[in-house]
């Protein structure tokens, strides 16, 4: 069987970043899929089913990460990831104001 | 961001006396109110927020390691406390195993990304395997700071 690779960047838009909780549910979805994933920031590249290596990344506010699934169920795990980080942003509010960048 | 830029020397356990998790938080944080006053009355209230926000979810990531931590505004940047325990605490930890290093951090309320690097920090460092057992093995409070200066130092030898 072909080996199905989904790579996509995500931005982190709640306020407070992705601390634990929000890391948490990222890796309790991360754990619902078969496939590996990664996720890379611009020094790191994780195992995006761990919480203590997801919480080397420090995301903050505004940062990007990278998502690489390797797996017959990649493009799945990619898409429901991104729903949770993009847009439920872990059911956390945005800034208040918009940071300047 | 180094452990010196946040953990306050002077609030390391060796031993702690606690041996349940509400109890070691309570060590902790009377531990840092003596180090860095953290103001009048104030360690009760922080002692309770941190206990609330252990039970909604454990802050026990595995290999024995918890890290509990609360926003509060008595602080201006993140200061942390470190305890260790040869007898293990249950932490109601994800991998369901005792905790034998607990490190309590407290985050200002308005500066969310100082709190993530300090946890980069932490988690950076409590991965590796030998830095745990380092960890683990300190005899004294000396050790242990030893350590942790040695990690903001040379962090590839450990």
């Amino acid at each position: 069987m072909e080996t199905v690779v989904c790579e996509t960047e995500l931005e982190i838009k709640n306020a407070d970043g992705l601390h634990m909780r929000p890391a948490m549910r990222f890796v309790d979805i991360a754990n619902l899929y078969e496939c590996d994933i990664t996720v890379s920031n611009s020094e790191n590249s994780v195992d995006g089913k761990s919480i203590m290596q997801m919480s080397m990344l420090a995301a903050t506010c505004g940062a990007k990460l990278k998502v690489r699934a390797e797996g017959s169920d990649a493009q799945q795990a990619v898409s429901t990831l991104r729903e949770l980080v993009e847009e439920k942003m872990f059911d956390e509010p945005p800034p208040r104001n918009k940071k300047k960048s | 961001m180094k452990f010196a830029d946040f953990v306050c020397f002077e609030a390391i356990i060796l031993e702690l006396k606690a041996i349940d998790r509400d109890g070691v938080i309570a060590e902790l944080v009377s531990a840092l109110d003596k180090a860095c006053r953290l103001g009048k009355g104030k360690s009760r209230e922080i002692i309770k927020a941190v206990i609330e926000r252990e039970n909604e979810a454990s802050t026990g990531m595995g290999k024995g390691i918890a890290v509990p931590h609360v926003k509060h505004a008595v602080v201006k940047d993140v200061v942390a406390a470190v305890g260790q325990s040869s007898v293990g605490i249950d932490f109601s930890a994800l991998d369901k195993q005792p905790v034998y290093s607990v490190i309590l951090l407290i985050s200002p309320v308005d500066n969310p990304d100082r709190h993530l690097q300090a946890m980069e920090n932490i988690f950076r460092h409590l991965q590796q395997d030998k830095f745990r057992r380092f960890l683990r093995q300190s005899q004294t409070v000396e050790d242990i700071k030893d350590l942790l200066q040695e990690a903001d130092e040379n962090p590839s030898l450990l």
